[in-house]
């Protein structure tokens, strides 16, 4: 079977500044793939290249159709569904008026309605603050409020951009918790952005690792765990 | 001018007639928020383009026989393809552009619009026939204008309505959340461009209504709403420019004040009102320099 999400041979730069110099990575459906790798090894950049929000050279296949030039808003209609860095969320919007946004491309009124039920089934705690301003969350609740978003679009697939980025170490295990959760009781599809290995490759099938601009490591998480270079320069043993 | 003995009937005829006014006020500034808020930028040009959208309603009106409220409502609509255009075709090209440039854009609408009203409709003063008959209503004594009236109520109609809008609908909100975080809301599929034009499109429907309330008073012209621009200006500066809320407070209390200290201080009279409304302004602005309703700073809690 085809993957959902292929990447082949991909560039991306920012002015003068190439960020990506030749990346290929796949993703299958019903997968939790990770993507390791320090600051500045191209991370972000391979998700906002997927999403449409940085033009590239090269291949991406989403679901059977090139994409390369189709923009965020397409993307998103086709299923993407993308936690940014810094998690994107509207700080002026109260909660509630977040989570709707997620359904913004959604036609059926009535499935919006249950998966915002259901968001609040992971999250109780949205319920009763609901009409807050999503500015006042702390940082973990501002981090699962862009993951129930993301949700509500009903994705095909998933992408979260450092999900543990600023937070405790409880507040980042109950993130992945959800993530792991929602793969194994949905089949949700997931390419997680991450500098925590430790996590990733514990809640992740399949892991990349980048180096500057280029996968530089692949293989299964359980293979990556054990490997001696990824050991060293990202588990710290 | 001599200054009048003071009578409560005169005094309720005048709190009337400075609300209404400083409804005129309010919806333009509002106008003036709205595409702040959408575009951040400060469209000088809105005066002119409500009235542009005046004579549309008044060419309605005395040269196709429509009568009032059908115009009125034909030309929300015209007034807000306008707006949507004039952002899409005018405005875009500079969206990323610097301020100063977006500036000087918004004026050259201001003289394109000008010129295009004279020489489309001439420079002559034209009767605009509003809804509301100048026959006032005798309420326990006080004769209050039935056109007064009819502006604060239209006002009121029609701000409650956007307020409605961007309160409940999907479309409102992906709006206001287009306003806040363009690149998260494209992620969330919304066509962002299609929002601002969108909010180019209400403000001018806003200012369409500000200049078809106003047009019966002061009579049909090509400069009709520039000074109360100045007014609008001020009301949104003066409610805090991002607040729809401040706007229209703002507009109410500045008609309000200008009216009544036009009519009760003997040295300011008609001369002076702007001049005074405008130090007060100064002097709200050194005191709460974000405006009476200024964004607040958000806490987490």
């Amino acid at each position: 079977m085809a993957p959902l999400l292929e990447l082949r041979g991909v560039q991306a730069r920012y002015g003068p500044i190439v960020a990506l110099h030749d990346v290929s990575i796949t993703v299958g459906e019903g997968e939790v793939v990770a993507l390791l790798g320090a600051n500045g090894a191209g991370k972000t950049t391979t998700l906002r290249a997927i999403s449409g929000l940085v033009s590239t050279t090269g291949e991406v296949v989403y679901a059977g159709s090139q994409v390369r030039r189709a923009t965020p808003e397409r993307l998103a209609r086709l299923g993407l569904a993308h936690v940014p860095e810094g998690r994107g969320l509207f700080p002026e919007l109260t909660v509630w008026e977040n989570l709707r946004m997620g359904a913004y491309v959604r036609r059926d009124r009535r499935g919006v309605k249950t998966d915002l039920d259901r968001a609040v089934e992971h999250f109780p705690w949205i319920r009763e603050r609901r009409h807050q301003h999503a500015a006042t969350l702390s940082g973990g609740e501002q981090q699962m409020l862009a993951v129930a978003r993301a949700l509500v679009a009903r994705p095909r697939l998933l992408m979260l951009d450092e999900p543990s980025l600023g937070l405790a170490p409880l507040v980042t295990q109950e993130v992945f918790r959800v993530v792991h959760e929602l793969n194994e009781q949905e089949g949700l599809t997931v390419l997680v952005v991450e500098q925590n290995a430790q996590i990733a490759l514990t809640v992740s099938h399949r892991a990349y690792v980048l180096e500057v601009g280029r996968v530089a490591v692949e293989g299964s998480s359980a293979e990556l765990r054990e490997h001696e270079g990824v050991r060293r320069s990202y588990l710290g043993y | 001018m001599l200054p009048l003995a003071f009578t409560w009937s005169d005094f309720f005829q005048q709190v009337v007639f400075g609300l209404a006014i400083g409804a005129v006020y309010a919806s333009l500034a509002l106008a003036i928020v709205l595409i702040y808020r959408t575009t951040h930028v400060v469209n000088f040009a809105q005066g002119e383009m409500a009235t542009f959208t005046t004579y549309i309603a008044w060419t309605l009106t005395a040269n196709h026989g429509w009568s009032f409220w059908p115009a009125f409502f034909a030309t929300i609509v015209i007034a807000f393809g306008l707006g949507a255009a004039t952002e899409r075709v005018i405005i875009r090209p500079f969206e990323r552009g610097d301020p100063l440039t977006l500036i000087l854009v918004t004026i050259a609408l201001f003289v394109i619009f000008n010129g295009l009203i004279q020489w489309i409709w001439g420079p002559e003063q034209k009767v605009f026939l509003g809804a509301f008959t100048p026959k006032p209503f005798d309420i326990g004594g006080v004769a209050i204008s039935r056109q007064d009236v009819g502006v604060i109520v239209v006002t009121l109609i029609t701000v409650t309505v956007l307020w409605l809008f961007f309160r409940f609908t999907k479309l409102g909100l992906a709006m206001r959340a287009a306003a806040i975080a363009p690149v998260a809301s494209r992620l969330m599929g919304v066509r962002v461009g299609w929002m601002y034009a969108a909010g180019w499109g209400f403000a001018a429907s806003l200012g369409a209504v500000s200049g078809m309330m106003v047009a019966p008073v002061v009579s049909l012209s090509p400069s009709m709403l520039q000074s109360v621009l100045v007014y609008a200006f001020a009301a949104a500066v003066l409610g805090g420019i991002e607040s729809p809320v401040g706007a229209v407070v703002g507009g109410l209390l500045l008609g309000l004040a200008t009216t009544l200290l036009g009519a009760y201080v003997s040295f300011i009279g008609v001369d002076l009102e702007l001049p005074v409304a405008f130090s007060v302004l100064i002097l709200v602005l050194l005191f709460r320099p974000a405006g009476l309703l200024g964004r607040q700073v958000l806490r987490r809690v």
